[in-house]
């Protein structure tokens, strides 16, 4: 299969990716590590790991809460950190950012909130072949509840979304698109700017899930005027349990609380509960502060190295290890449409994922093996499983490299 | 990562991995059942043909990895002939083995068939493998109760 990517020089001269690799001790500890594996979850660098651990040991208190100095540097940071998260998507008011504990939890209270309002049995959702399970799950949650329809685009035969057959499936029924930015298999990046302005046309709103786009390029969510934008802190080099649920606010301020608890109110009695304004109403109980202020540190990390500078520099390496991996007998590399980014799934004639993925830890190379939380994508390709190879700011040609002569050794040990 | 990977694959694996034997259907099953693991998407399913207690005929289908498979073909060669009591001692003794539990030691007229599992039991420092190398035995467990009807078990 062949996969388009327009060549570039291989390397990005500007990003020092040696020196970037000096920033994550992860690499200092595990000598010789080969990590590609960053659409599961990236590694931390020191400004993470490091702030994280000096806000212990500053300024931790609750935040909300107490009148004491403590508590207000504590709520600072975290309201920092949300302000930080609110430039990272261009949002217009930090109120739209919600902090949730990861895309998984983002999109589930969209569902239950947003959904349990709005959504009735007649309407339709769309979603894509491409998403992940915590984009198909939620939806089929509240179906089961409300009985609206979900519809799937399906993906083409490069292995993009089919934008001619979504077009076709939007209808006065279509109440929402919720679609990935980029796809967690594949690497394809969808084009949302088309689908977003098609949907709205129809009166649609639409959800993107971008927990794999928000680490590898920029991200101005007005500039789309996409309606809820997700990701996970975890995946952009910041902690997990954390993430964003960027909401408009026109939305955030209709749509009921989904988890009661303090923190969220503004009075409470046993006759009548009334609630905070987005995004606190969404915030119940002590929130992950040290995952927020963590999180705020790796947005500002991603925005130091440049976010146009990663996604060249992911760019250039995709397309590296595009042509390598497919000029490999045995290798087949799974579309990813007309633009891929940062991610490659393949398979290997004779090889089933996991045992590929045994032999390349062996040889010190850590990749993603199976369905990679995709089974409707699975079944669309007819595979198994994959194997996927992932790209971060930390990776270079050489992980390339090893990666391929680990899949050689793999295809020697299998006689493949 | 201190074990060499040849000790995990080791030939008999790859062979059984690469050719499965008894890998078909049984149209004359008495009994069947599906394994399936969740977390790597491998589907086995195992055929017995029951006389009173002895296993006449074994067979598997499936996808997996050479692990499972090469687990599942030399299960269905030692099975053959057997009856369940002597099965399900051979499976307590592998499964002992390969979880790291206290060894159960098979009764000495198995102990041939005990030993060809033995490679199999390299899994044991891959704790991700584990399951890999038992789906097919569940699977078997779970068909010899099962009876035509055929139940699924799940490796989580």
């Amino acid at each position: 299969m062949t996969v388009v990517s327009p060549f570039r020089p291989a390397a990005n001269a500007g990003f020092d990716v040696r020196r970037i690799r000096r920033d994550f001790p992860i690499f200092e500890r595990n000598p010789g590590l080969i990590f590609l594996d960053t659409a599961a979850s990236a590694q931390k660098p020191k400004p993470v790991i490091d702030g994280v651990a000096e806000f212990y040991r500053t300024d931790y208190a609750n935040v909300h809460r107490g009148v004491y100095r403590l508590s207000s540097a504590s709520t600072d940071q975290f309201e920092k950190a949300r302000e930080t998260a609110r430039r990272f998507l261009n949002a217009a008011h930090a109120d739209e950012i919600v902090f949730v504990r990861g895309t998984t939890e983002a999109i589930n209270l969209v569902a239950h909130s947003w959904g349990g309002k709005f959504l009735e049995p007649g309407d339709e959702v769309i979603l894509s072949e491409l998403e992940h399970h915590s984009n198909i799950v939620p939806w089929q949650l509240l179906r089961d509840r409300i009985g609206f329809r979900i519809r799937a685009v399906p993906i083409d035969a490069t292995g993009g979304l089919d934008l001619a057959a979504f077009e076709r499936l939007l209808s006065p029924r279509t109440k929402l698109v919720a679609v990935t930015h980029i796809s967690n298999v594949n690497g394809h990046v969808v084009p949302v700017e088309t689908m977003i302005e098609l949907a709205h046309a129809r009166g649609a709103k639409v959800l993107l899930d971008g927990a794999q786009a928000a680490p590898r390029f920029p991200v101005d969510v007005r500039a789309l005027d996409v309606d809820f934008y997700v990701f996970s802190g975890h995946k952009a080099y910041g902690p997990s349990g954390i993430g964003v649920l960027y909401g408009k606010k026109d939305l955030l301020v209709e749509m009921p609380p989904w988890q009661g608890g303090g923190s969220m109110i503004s009075s409470v009695s046993f006759e009548r509960t009334s609630y905070l304004e987005p995004p606190h109403r969404f915030e119940a109980g002590t929130p992950d502060i040290s995952g927020a202020i963590g999180l705020g540190y790796a947005l500002d990390y991603i925005e130091g190295l440049g976010r146009e500078a990663i996604r060249e520099h992911e760019d250039a390496l995709t397309g590296y290890a595009l042509r390598e991996l497919s000029a490999l007998p045995g290798v087949n590399v799974i579309g990813g449409g007309q633009r891929q980014l940062g991610v490659i799934s393949f398979t290997i004639e004779g090889i089933h994922p996991h045992d590929v993925g045994q032999v390349l830890d062996q040889n010190n190379v850590a990749v993603r093996a199976g369905h990679h939380c995709a089974q409707p994508l699975m079944d669309r390709l007819g595979v198994a499983g994959t194997t996927r190879a992932s790209f971060g700011v930390y990776n270079d040609e050489s992980d390339v490299d090893a990666l391929v002569a680990a899949i050689r050794a793999a295809q020697e040990l299998f006689g493949a | 990562m201190s074990m060499d990977l040849r000790e995990l694959y080791q030939d008999i694996i790859l062979d059984h991995g690469r050719h499965p034997r008894n890998f078909h259907g049984m149209p004359a099953a008495t009994n069947f059942a599906h394994g399936h693991n969740p977390l790597c998407g491998d589907k086995v399913t195992v055929y017995l043909k029951l006389e009173g207690d002895r296993i006449a005929d074994v067979s598997f289908e499936g996808r997996g990895c050479a692990i499972s498979t090469a687990s599942a073909s030399l299960m269905t060669e030692i099975l053959k002939g057997k009856t369940l009591a002597q099965a399900e001692a051979l499976f307590k003794g592998f499964h002992a083995k390969v979880t790291g539990g206290d060894p159960v030691e098979p009764p000495p007229e198995l102990a041939d068939d005990a030993e060809r599992l033995e490679p199999l039991t390299g899994v044991r420092t891959y704790p991700a493998r584990v399951k890999c190398a038992t789906l097919a035995w569940h699977a078997f467990e779970a068909a010899a109760k099962s009876g035509a009807l055929g139940v699924s078990v799940k490796t989580e």
